[in-house]
């Protein structure tokens, strides 16, 4: 615990005249559950999509379990260890909720062309592992009855799940979550709070954008709040809540 | 994967009648054989092609380059135009793997490009490899441009010559009928092939690419990398397909590969349905064989109603062709077989 797994210093990122991101600096620690608070178009996202190598950024570096990470290509962030779901569900709508996930081990498996063609014993018995993983992550985020429906059928809780499972499913050190809650009802924003409290309990450390403050008070061990893309508080939770700072920026200055 | 005897008896019933319908086909004329073997050759065409289209969804306009490619490797080895006569277990492959990089070299530069774009710079790069088949003729002659190379070898192992008759008992294996067989039998594999693609890890990651690139990215996949390997593996499949056309017609020029054929290889594609392998072959089938039966119909009929001919045929395949592709488009818009998740896909939305 609190050895630092991600730590990102001098990021920044421009869209023509809008400055994005300004000089955003922020250590996440190993097992916790670090949020990602701001108001509208503050830089979360953009900083999240840099992370995972969306983005291309213009300056800064990131140092991930112990080594600069290559933000050049998303599959070699992958690969490196940060899985992500997206704001708006990006799901294979038209692959099997099991499919989708058996996509996420990709990164995690080697079988070719070659050896699917000629079925070999190692592709059979990792065609197989990858099934295994699958419906236990389908299993884990609850969701293992739906296994055989497409994406797209699922509700939109669901389609949040499996997101979450497909993510998983890369064997992540950081899983990167974005508004996991939006859109969610009060049943189902519970149940996805259970659910990221267990993934700590399983030891992962998550990265967490999210509106809900209720959420993330409750949930983070450690929040960091953007503002026109600059960080202006990183604390935990009751002491972000006490920033001036940072009820100016959501308030407006005469409510500090 | 157990099968059922009712499965079992079905299946040797299909085997049966496959391994007996040259000789069925001879009985009306040598001709049907020969169709059959050009339909089976579209057959692998459109089953390479939906690699690329109907799993990895890149809507390729320039297929027939890479066939192209295929029959001019072929021809190049195995005909007096250079006077180099290879056997074609030799240049088949090799005829597969120069596809395959022609096949890497038009998909690199394209990695960018989805949808209208990427079928543009495809199409182009079709006519780009046929307009070149037809100026390499100088300053060193390497095509024989629009003349093409003819007297191509045929197909021989051993004594076995695929250009020649051979009787046993009182059946007569004509060339056709041989190559009838050989062409089953690479179907066979080719179907096999991509069953076993389509269900592994590289084929769920094509599918993934093709539903949505930026979470497929995002979960780890090698996007540039996949669709290479999708171009390559369509192209390679368009290349044998391509060194046994050579083989069976005994001639080649550039006219054989001109956009036409790509977009009737495609409208195969989409006709069956897109991404299912079965569907894939009716639509080759099926638009195989129409416009061979009205060919040998509409005539006929035409001089015994009016006793002249007032509609070519040949106008006639192009109306049939348009007007199949519009009502499937209208009515069955996932193709006539679709792929079980398209399927899905429509009669949820009507439901």
């Amino acid at each position: 615990m609190n050895t630092v797994l991600l730590e990102a210093s001098g990021i920044g990122k421009r869209f023509g005249g809008v400055q994005a991101l300004k000089d955003v600096s922020l250590t996440i620690k190993s097992g916790e559950i670090y949020g990602l608070i701001g108001p509208n178009g503050a830089g979360k996202t953009t900083l999240f999509n840099v992370f995972t190598g969306l983005y291309p950024r213009d300056c800064g570096e990131v140092q991930f379990a112990g080594a600069a990470l290559d933000l050049a290509s998303p599959h070699a962030v992958a690969a490196a260890g940060i899985a992500r779901t997206f704001q708006n569900i990006r799901l294979f709508a038209n692959m099997t909720a099991l499919e989708n996930v058996m996509v996420g081990r990709h990164v995690r498996t080697r079988a070719g062309v070659f050896s699917a063609i000629l079925r070999t014993r190692a592709e059979r018995t990792e065609e197989a592992a990858i099934r295994r993983r699958a419906e236990e992550l389908l299993h884990y985020v609850g969701i293992a009855d739906r296994a055989d429906d497409l994406a797209r059928q699922l509700s939109y809780g669901d389609q949040r799940r499996l997101e979450i499972a497909r993510a998983l499913a890369t064997d992540p050190k950081l899983l990167a979550l974005d508004e996991p809650a939006a859109g969610m009802n009060a049943t189902e924003t519970t149940a996805l709070r259970s659910l990221i409290e267990g993934l700590r309990r399983d030891g992962l450390t998550v990265l967490l954008i999210e509106h809900d403050v209720k959420l993330v008070m409750g949930l983070c061990d450690r929040v960091a709040v953007l503002d026109y893309g600059e960080k202006i508080a990183e604390d935990v939770p009751e002491a972000v809540r006490a920033n001036p700072k940072v009820i100016e920026a959501y308030l407006g200055a005469s409510a500090a | 994967m157990s099968m059922s005897a009712r499965d079992k008896f079905g299946l040797a019933l299909i085997a049966v009648a496959l391994i007996a319908l040259p000789f069925v086909l001879a009985s009306a004329g040598t001709a049907w054989v020969r169709i059959t073997n050009f339909a089976v050759l579209f057959v692998l065409l459109s089953l390479g092609l939906n690699i690329v289209v109907g799993f990895a969804g890149l809507l390729d306009l320039g297929y027939v380059a890479f066939f192209a490619v295929g029959a001019y490797v072929y021809a190049l080895l195995a005909s007096p135009h250079f006077g180099l006569h290879l056997p074609f277990w030799v240049i088949l492959p090799i005829g597969a793997t120069v596809a395959c990089v022609a096949g890497v070299i038009l998909g690199a530069p394209t990695l960018r490009l989805r949808g209208d774009y990427l079928a543009i710079v495809t199409l182009g790069f079709g006519e780009i490899v046929r307009i070149f088949m037809n100026n390499l003729s100088s300053p060193v002659n390497l095509t024989n441009g629009p003349k093409g190379i003819n007297r191509i070898d045929p197909f021989q192992i051993g004594p076995l010559n695929f250009s020649a008759s051979d009787t046993i008992g009182t059946l007569v294996f004509s060339g056709p009928i041989k190559y009838y067989y050989f062409l089953l039998l690479v179907l066979l594999a080719v179907i096999v092939i991509n069953r076993r693609l389509q269900d592994s890890r590289i084929g769920r990651a094509w599918v993934a690419i093709r539903e949505d690139e930026i979470a497929a990215r995002a979960s780890g996949i090698n996007t540039r990398n996949i669709k290479l390997l999708a171009f390559a593996m369509g192209a390679s499949f368009g290349g044998i397909a391509g060194g046994m056309f050579a083989a069976i017609q005994g001639f080649v020029s550039p006219e054989s590969f001109v956009l036409n054929e790509s977009i009737m290889v495609l409208a195969m594609v989409v006709l069956g349905g897109m991404g299912n392998i079965w569907g894939v072959i009716a639509g080759a089938m099926l638009l195989s064989f129409v416009p061979e039966l009205l060919r040998y119909t509409v005539e006929p009929v035409q001089r015994a109603l009016f006793g002249k001919l007032l509609v070519d045929p040949e106008v006639l395949r192009m109306l049939v062709f348009g007007a199949a592709l519009v009502l499937t488009m209208r009515f069955r818009p996932a193709g006539l077989w679709p792929e079980t998740r398209h399927r899905r896909e429509m009669s949820e939305n009507r439901a």
